[in-house]
């Protein structure tokens, strides 16, 4: 089994002709004015393939303008699986994603430097000193692993939370550069038994986290079987430049045969045209690129189709994540990783302000909905993050996780059949003949199957909106439970085998 | 026709249109000349390059700066101007020289090593310009070496120094150090940016000043320009 996230009747957005319009956009981008690479091997494999290689001149560092052609990018493309399985340690918790179907699952992301935590405090009124009520109050922590700890065991236990990616970075101490992989995937995988993704810090502990993985999933061949990990790779600085370092920790990763996305997030207004056409041709032929690169390098290389594209505001340059442009460039991403069958890894549910509250729920509700109606196979950023990612809260991944299955309903297949519609046309009949004329009684087996909502679990009593009270509540109940670690003799061997974990994370 | 040309610029200041290709905001401006050639046939007519930046780029600046400033224009309009102050001031330069004017003073921009973030950083670059520094530009991913090698070269008042990784925010402080070590640190007055620092790192580290958005970037160094003039 695996889980199964939501199916929908996708939104689209765009025509194929308009779709197929953009495609032309994108490959017309990649001759010209093509891409600048700062990778020489990127540079050597599309030159071998047929793309004119150039090296030019960008402010010191060696580079190369590609020019490829459209055939290059299409037939690399082509040879992209269309199904990508992520793998989990509860493989009941793996992810089928398949390029055609419009199935949607919901992660978190990112990497925020700063975790919000809530306290409730206790507030006088000045004109009535007999008045006190409650206010959450705001404080603002580092991102350590000891938090990653706790946002992993969350998601543990939300429903709609299908898999984890890391939410904060680590800024402990005792964390470097050349610790900082191997504890944020074993932090993150001790934690929890669904799929786990993250980002790469340092190419020379590839080999550190794939080794953890292996003897975490049961062997090499187990983890190919079940890749219960999966890296994102940035390679993609917009416009178009492939970025020396990123690129080539694709290429390592594209190598070892680990699921990867390649993701590209423009700004439309600074990094990319403000249009949608234009934002969505550049950002397709940028994700076009890191996909045939890695096909080119490893050919059958799981890998997603990852936009995430964002607009600018226009008072500071901010990437801004609320505004309705921020979801017509990611559904009409979705529309073209499904034109070329690729499981799309999409975005929402971000905020642009810093607190949970009123500005929070309407702005990442807004992408939480409509990007999920265009159905990709994976929503990333889904839980918790507030201030343009900056900022992840895990009262605000609570909320996120019962909003995302109140959509989950909303957006699920219709149940009208001839079946349902004789009973229901029984239902009327019967109804109509009792003396109270009311449903109650139809409504029970109903509910209890799923079918209806419950009403909204962090409803206040009184005049007072006490949602993010009972939220923290349900947190405080979830992180009491006992964690799902992983079985001590493996942690054993994982200690024995790779280098730079943290002793503290035993316990 | 002084004043119709001087008028010219600060009306192509406004509209940001650095040559005769760029659209401004207005409608029908494509293939009119734009500040770099005003400029130039400003210069050809023997107009002082004080007239030009005084009753062009100043005038033109401070309109869009208080149309900012009063919510009425954005801030790719004031980065538009800006980049057209900074066209002219590169085309002055010369003549600035030869005429013995001081400019406001030369920054040195980079992204430290490692850190391939660059959008706050040529924002901040462009706004500097605006007020009518000289700023060089040195990219991203700028080892501490090639700093101080510009800053030896170049002889710049300031350097500012842009991080956005709590990794890579770190090299700030190899940076300062390595100009330390090449005996240049009192030749310079460092600022830093960048969403991770901070005030309180920017002293940890050393540093001059920090500045959280391109708007106090402009403040701090204005302040630490007077100062050093003092
Ligand atoms: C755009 C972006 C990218 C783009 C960069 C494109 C470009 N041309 O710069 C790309 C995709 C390439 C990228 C790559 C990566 N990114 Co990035 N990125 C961002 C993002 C979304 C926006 C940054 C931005 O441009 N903001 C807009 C500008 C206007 O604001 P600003 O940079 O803060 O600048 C203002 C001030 O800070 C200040 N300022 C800036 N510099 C200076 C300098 C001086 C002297 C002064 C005075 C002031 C000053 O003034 C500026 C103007 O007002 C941030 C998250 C966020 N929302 O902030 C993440 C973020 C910074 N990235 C992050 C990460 C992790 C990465 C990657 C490692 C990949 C990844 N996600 O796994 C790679 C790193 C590559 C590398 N080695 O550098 C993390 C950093 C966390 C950390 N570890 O510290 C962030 C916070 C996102 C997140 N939550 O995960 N990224």
């Amino acid at each position: 089994m695996a889980r199964q996230g939501v199916l929908v009747e996708p939104y689209h957005r765009l025509k194929l002709e308009q779709v197929e319009q953009l495609h032309q956009a994108s490959l017309a981008i990649l001759t010209d004015p093509g891409v600048i690479c700062f990778n020489r091997q990127a540079a050597e494999v599309f030159g071998d393939h047929g793309a004119d290689v150039s090296s030019i001149n960008q402010g010191g560092a060696a580079c190369w303008r590609l020019k490829i052609p459209g055939t290059v990018i299409t037939d690399a493309v082509q040879a992209a699986p269309k199904v990508v399985k992520l793998g989990a340690r509860d493989e009941n918790n793996c992810l089928i994603l398949d390029g055609h179907e419009p199935r949607v699952r919901f992660a978190s992301g990112s990497e925020a430097n700063k975790w919000l935590d809530v306290d409730m405090e206790a507030f006088v009124s000045k004109r009535n000193p007999g008045t006190e009520v409650e206010f959450p109050v705001f404080r603002v922590e580092k991102g350590t692993v000891d938090r990653l700890v706790k946002a992993a065991r969350l998601c543990e236990h939300l429903d709609s939370w299908d898999s984890f990616l890391r939410t904060v970075n680590i800024q402990d101490d005792d964390i470097t550069d050349d610790n900082k992989d191997v504890n944020k995937f074993f932090a993150s995988l001790n934690n929890t038994t669904k799929h786990v993704m993250s980002g790469l810090t340092e190419l020379s502990q590839l080999s550190n986290v794939v080794r953890m993985a292996q003897t975490i999933a049961g062997g090499e061949d187990r983890l190919r079987e079940n890749p219960i990990i999966s890296f994102i790779t940035c390679i993609v600085k917009s416009p178009l430049q492939l970025v020396d370092d990123t690129t080539q920790k694709a290429i390592e990763i594209a190598k070892s045969g680990i699921p990867l996305v390649i993701s590209s997030s423009p700004q439309g207004g600074s990094t990319a045209p403000i249009g949608e056409d234009g934002m969505v041709a550049q950002i397709n032929a940028e994700i076009l690129v890191g996909i045939a690169l890695t096909q080119l390098v490893n050919k059958g290389t799981p890998v997603l189709y990852g936009s995430v594209p964002s607009r600018t505001r226009l008072d500071n340059l901010y990437d801004t994540y609320g505004v309705p442009e921020f979801n017509q460039y990611n559904i009409d991403c979705v529309q073209m990783a499904r034109y070329y069958g690729l499981p799309c890894y999409s975005t929402g549910g971000v905020s642009d302000v810093k607190v949970p509250g009123i500005q929070a729920s309407v702005e990442r509700l807004f992408s939480h909905i409509l990007v999920t109606l265009a159905g990709p196979q994976y929503i990333h950023y889904a839980f918790g993050l507030l201030e343009r990612t900056n900022t992840f809260c895990p009262v605000q991944a609570v909320l996120d996780d019962a909003h995302i299955s109140m959509v989950k309903r909303f957006v699920s297949q219709p149940m009208v059949t001839a079946d349902r519609i004789s009973e229901s046309l029984k239902q009327v009949r019967r109804v109509m003949g009792t003396s109270d004329k009311l449903y109650i009684l139809f409504v029970r087996r109903a509910f209890r199957s799923g079918e209806i909502t419950p009403p909204y679990p962090f409803e206040g009593k009184d005049m007072g909106d006490e949602t993010l009270f009972w939220a923290q509540k349900r947190m405080e109940e979830i992180l009491s439970l006992p964690p799902s670690h992983i079985a001590e003799p493996v942690v054993d061997r994982v200690f024995q085998e790779v280098p730079g974990l943290l002793t503290r994370l035993r316990s | 026709m002084t004043e119709d040309i001087l008028a010219l610029i600060k009306e192509n200041v406004i509209q940001g249109r650095i040559t005769g290709d760029d659209e401004g905001f207005d409608e029908g401006l494509v293939g009119q000349a734009g500040v770099s050639e005003l400029t130039e046939t400003a210069l050809a007519q023997g107009i002082s390059s004080e007239d030009i930046i005084k009753r062009g780029l100043s005038e033109g600046m401070d309109i869009v700066g208080r149309k900012f400033e009063a919510g009425e224009y954005y801030l790719p309009d004031m980065l538009a101007s800006a980049k057209a102050v900074g066209a002219v001031m590169e085309i002055l330069e010369p003549y600035l020289i030869e005429s013995n004017i001081k400019s406001k003073g030369k920054i040195i921009m980079a992204t430290v090593k490692g850190d391939f973030h660059d959008i706050g950083k040529n924002i901040v670059s462009i706004l500097l310009q605006g007020a009518g520094y000289m700023v060089k530009d040195l990219g991203n991913d700028i080892d501490p070496q090639a700093i101080v090698a510009a800053v030896r070269e170049e002889k710049p008042q300031f350097l500012g120094l842009s991080a956005l990784l709590t990794s890579t925010m770190l090299r700030m402080k190899d940076t300062i150090q390595a100009l330390t070590d090449s005996g240049v640190r009192d030749k310079v007055k460092v600022i830093i940016g960048g969403v991770a620092t901070s005030e309180e790192f920017a002293q940890s580290i050393g540093a001059d000043g920090y500045g959280a958005d391109g708007f106090q970037a402009v403040r701090v160094i204005e302040a630490l320009n007077t100062s050093q003039e003092d």
